[in-house]
């Protein structure tokens, strides 16, 4: 890659960010004017003027740095978009494209005074009532400012020419090395990191040395309230140091390391770093990042009332309330989870063992229930080594609103409960995204504006009611709205219009109505936001969740809202299993899709054509799917009829083909099973979502049960399904 | 001693090869995502010592980026420099609002890129 390279695929780039420029504004001419294409012509413009300044055109790079001005304005709201100004920014775009071809073809500049002044005089306006004329044109500083640039950039480009950058870094050091003759005088630096200091991923740590190699020599460090290990915070600022620097090192080049620095960390200079403020322990203390009452710049916003008003009587106090975070030690989660999937071998085992005993007509004897229950124990502690709340991600949720409340004029208010509930680890960090659709979902269509809901009665600012709780062995969280429920008759024109719905169908249910918008291909219009991008459709969301093994639900109240409930497992290590039996196969059914489990008279059984059995289940039509199919092969399939009257049907709940009935010979049993990854011991199988080692020690393969019946029924019906 | 990792985030394909070779020829290693939202993926199963994040970008600007990754344990401690074409107080206590470690003002050069990243490079 060399410089010509380089500029070879800026000019591509150029021709991108005009097409995508333009596309834009035709889009504002035609009356999208939403912050996702203003925001795309902004970035298209600050792009070419990013390369212009990295390449040196700094004719380009002034005209750009004008034009962003103006369209930062549109950004930021300050100017209106006119079909006046889109006009204007035409013209200044067909500009722009004779930069970009004037430098691409190495001729001169075009003539963009007049159009540089009007986008000029366009951006001055803002903000200056009157007054704006005496002003200097932007034009000059812009230039000005590009050519300062340039002489950055020129040891970046000579590099990439080839030319020796020597000269340029050694130039600096010289200077320093005569200054260091002409004036002997060293002076003092002074450095104190406080609490957040290291936030961030900054460390302080490194700011020293860079100290020390530009001569800087340490001449104290201030322990005075270095606490007692038991009471230390690594996190915060104990000490505080004070440097010599060499003469020849300019204050500037010091203050430049300590640039990125905030607040978090006082430097004091000269004089200054010789008389520090006094430092009191309180200051260190875990709650306050406030800063001492004697450090002059700095005010902070997080500065906690209590702590600020009450700094002396600290000391005496830390010992004890600082105890407890000594309490705690760091462990690498990779060694969490060795731990944990050794728990999961001791709980099969231990299941193992049991089933040995049994077979000896040894069940039921104490040491063996004690075991048990200890087993469970030892599981469930370690299971809550990767447990967090889910105020993690409840937590962030209040700055979604206000985003949204800026987008959709929908003020929110927002209850939540429950979020001290504990989540395991992975869970948690998956949830994040559908639960940001869903909350968006929520205030997007399912609260009303505030007008509407005025008109009905009901408080202008909606409410959005977030709860988690812990739920017969699952997690279950709720996202609830108070807005106008979900319009049945809407959603169901628009699934018969998608033809997701075969029109002829009229006896759908509620919910079945409600679940349509699961339906892949029911959300249209793509939702833009700045925070997760182009939106997804509520059918990802469905498939996120399940991919953390949970199931979601709505429950529809029509005027008074609409709750979406998310079931998740504890933990995506261990599950609960219905095992069953197939032929001499085992296989385990998650129990989270079981709804019941039945052995059918004659008559439940009606026949569709000639393989196909549908289930009568009080009223309801159900496809019988035999498992056997799993397991055996095409001939299995003929023997439909024998099998169905010894065995057992299992009705599950599917999220993409709603029930169905699975065939099988037996259920043996119901249990907890530790799911061993397919995918990582030998490989991925159609219908098979894991499997697990059994009591016997058996290995049994774990149902992927939407896979398996939707594989079915649309093999069955391939023309009605592929719809 | 391993070569310090970075990830650099920008839009700009141009942008992009120019912070390639200003940081490989100062023997750093490179990896480089198109905007925020792939580098987020990206950075879901894969470790650098360094991120370098453009801030305007499609899909997920860097900003956005930053916050996402604080809020993983992967990358709530993760050096991360922001390019910004401005060096105004505001604009860097933005910066630092969002997460960010630092910044490096464009336009830039090998040295100055390489000079920010030692400062925080762990």
């Amino acid at each position: 890659m060399n410089g010509i390279d380089i500029q070879a695929i800026f000019f591509d780039e150029c021709e991108e960010s005009l097409q995508a420029a333009e596309a834009g504004l035709d889009a504002c001419k035609a009356g999208t004017q939403d912050s996702e294409t203003i925001n795309a012509i902004f970035r298209a413009v600050h792009s070419i003027k990013g390369g212009a300044g990295a390449f040196g055109y700094e004719a380009l790079a002034s005209y750009t740095h004008v034009f962003e001005n103006l369209l930062g304005d549109v950004r930021e709201g300050t100017v209106l978009v006119t079909s006046d100004l889109v006009d204007m920014l035409l013209l200044a775009l067909d500009c722009l494209r004779d930069h970009v071809e004037s430098v691409r073809g190495g001729a001169p500049a075009p003539d963009d005074e007049a159009i540089k002044a009007r986008l000029a005089e366009a951006h001055e306006n803002v903000g200056k009532d009157g007054g704006a004329a005496a002003e200097a044109p932007a034009p000059e500083p812009a230039a000005a400012s590009a050519s300062a640039e340039m002489d950055d950039l020129d040891a970046l480009l000579d590099d990439l020419l080839g030319s020796d950058p020597a000269p340029v870094a050694e130039a600096p050091a010289e200077e320093v090395a005569e200054e260091e003759d002409e004036k002997g005088e060293e002076w003092a630096l002074y450095v104190c990191p406080q609490a957040g200091a290291m936030d961030n991923g900054s460390e302080p740590l490194l700011w020293l040395r860079e100290l020390v190699e530009l001569g800087g020599i340490c001449v104290k460090c201030d322990e005075s309230i270095l606490p007692q290990i038991d009471e230390m915070d690594p996190k915060q600022g104990y000490l505080a140091w004070t440097f010599s620097m060499p003469a020849s090192v300019e204050r500037d080049k010091v203050a430049d390391i300590f640039d990125f620095v905030g607040e978090q960390c006082r430097v004091l200079y000269g004089e200054e770093a010789l008389n520090p403020p006094a430092r009191a322990r309180a200051e260190v203390a875990p709650a306050a990042k406030a800063p001492p009452v004697a450090a002059p710049a700095a005010t902070s916003a997080t500065t906690k009332p209590e702590t600020a008003a009450a700094p002396a009587p600290a000391p005496t106090q830390t010992p004890t309330p600082s105890a407890p975070a000594s309490q705690s030690i760091r462990i690498d989660l990779g060694k969490l989870d060795q731990l944990i999937d050794g728990v999961g071998e001791l709980v099969i085992a231990q299941a193992m063992l049991a089933q040995r005993l049994s077979n000896e007509g040894l069940a039921h004897f104490e040491e063996l229930a004690m075991l048990e229950g200890l087993v469970r124990d030892i599981q469930e502690r370690a299971m809550a080594f990767r447990a967090q709340p889910i105020s993690s991600v409840f937590s962030r949720v209040p700055r979604l609103l206000r985003e949204l409340a800026t987008t959709t004029g929908k003020h929110v208010k927002l209850v939540v409960a429950g979020e001290t509930t504990e989540l395991d680890k992975t869970v948690i960090e998956r949830l994040s995204e559908p639960l940001t659709h869903l909350i968006r979902n929520a205030v997007d269509h399912g609260i009303e504006s505030p007008e509407d809901r005025q008109a009905v009665g009901k408080d202008p600012e909606g409410t959005l009611t977030l709860s988690a709780e812990q739920k017969a062995g699952r997690i279950v969280i709720r996202i609830g709205d108070d807005g106008g429920g979900i319009n049945r008759e809407k959603v169901l024109a628009k699934a018969i219009e998608k033809g997701i719905v075969d029109p002829e169908v009229h006896n759908l249910s509620d919910e079945e109505i409600d679940n349509l918008i699961f339906a892949p291909g029911f959300s249209t219009a793509a939702q833009v936001s700045s925070i997760s991008g182009r939106g997804v459709g509520m059918d990802v969301v469905r498939q996120n969740v399940k991919e953390l093994g949970g199931r979601i639900t709505i429950e529809s109240r029509p005027g008074q809202g609409t709750d979406f409930v998310l079931a998740l497992p504890l933990t995506l290590a261990i599950s609960d299993g219905m095992i069953v039996q197939v032929g001499d196969q085992s296989l385990v059914v998650p129990l989270t899709h079981v709804v019941e489990s039945l052995s059918p008279a004659e008559t439940e059984i009606k026949g569709m054509g000639r393989n196909i059995r549908m289930l009568n289940v009080r009223g309801q039509f159900l496809p019988i799917v035999p498992l056997r199919q799993l397991t055996g092969g095409p001939r299995a399939e003929t023997n439909i009829e024998t099998n169905m009257e010894n065995g057992v049907l299992v009705v599950v709940e599917t999220e993409r083909c709603g029930q169905a009935a699975l065939l099988v010979d037996a259920i043996i049993d119901q249990r907890q099973f530790v799911i061993k990854s397919l995918d990582t011991h030998y490989r991925s199988v159609d219908g098979v979502a894991g499997a697990t080692i059994l009591g016997n020690g058996r290995v049994a393969l774990i149902v992927d049960v939407d896979r398996l019946v939707l594989d079915m029924t649309s093999r069955r019906h391939a023309p009605a399904e592929a719809a | 001693m391993k070569p310090t990792r970075i990830l650099t985030v920008d839009d700009s394909a141009s942008m992009r090869a120019l912070l390639l070779h200003a940081l490989t020829t100062q023997g750093f290693e490179v990896e480089q995502a198109e905007d925020g939202q792939q580098a987020f993926e990206w950075l879901a199963t894969n470790e650098v010592d360094v991120v370098i994040t453009d801030i305007n970008m499609p899909r997920l600007d860097g900003f956005g980026l930053i916050e996402q990754l604080r809020d993983t344990a992967r990358h709530a401690d993760r050096p991360i420099l922001v390019l910004t074409t401005e060096s105004s107080d505001e604009k860097k206590r933005r910066a630092r609002d969002a997460g960010a470690t630092g910044w490096i003002v464009k336009p830039f050069d090998a040295e100055k890129l390489a000079t920010a990243v030692r400062r925080v490079a762990h």
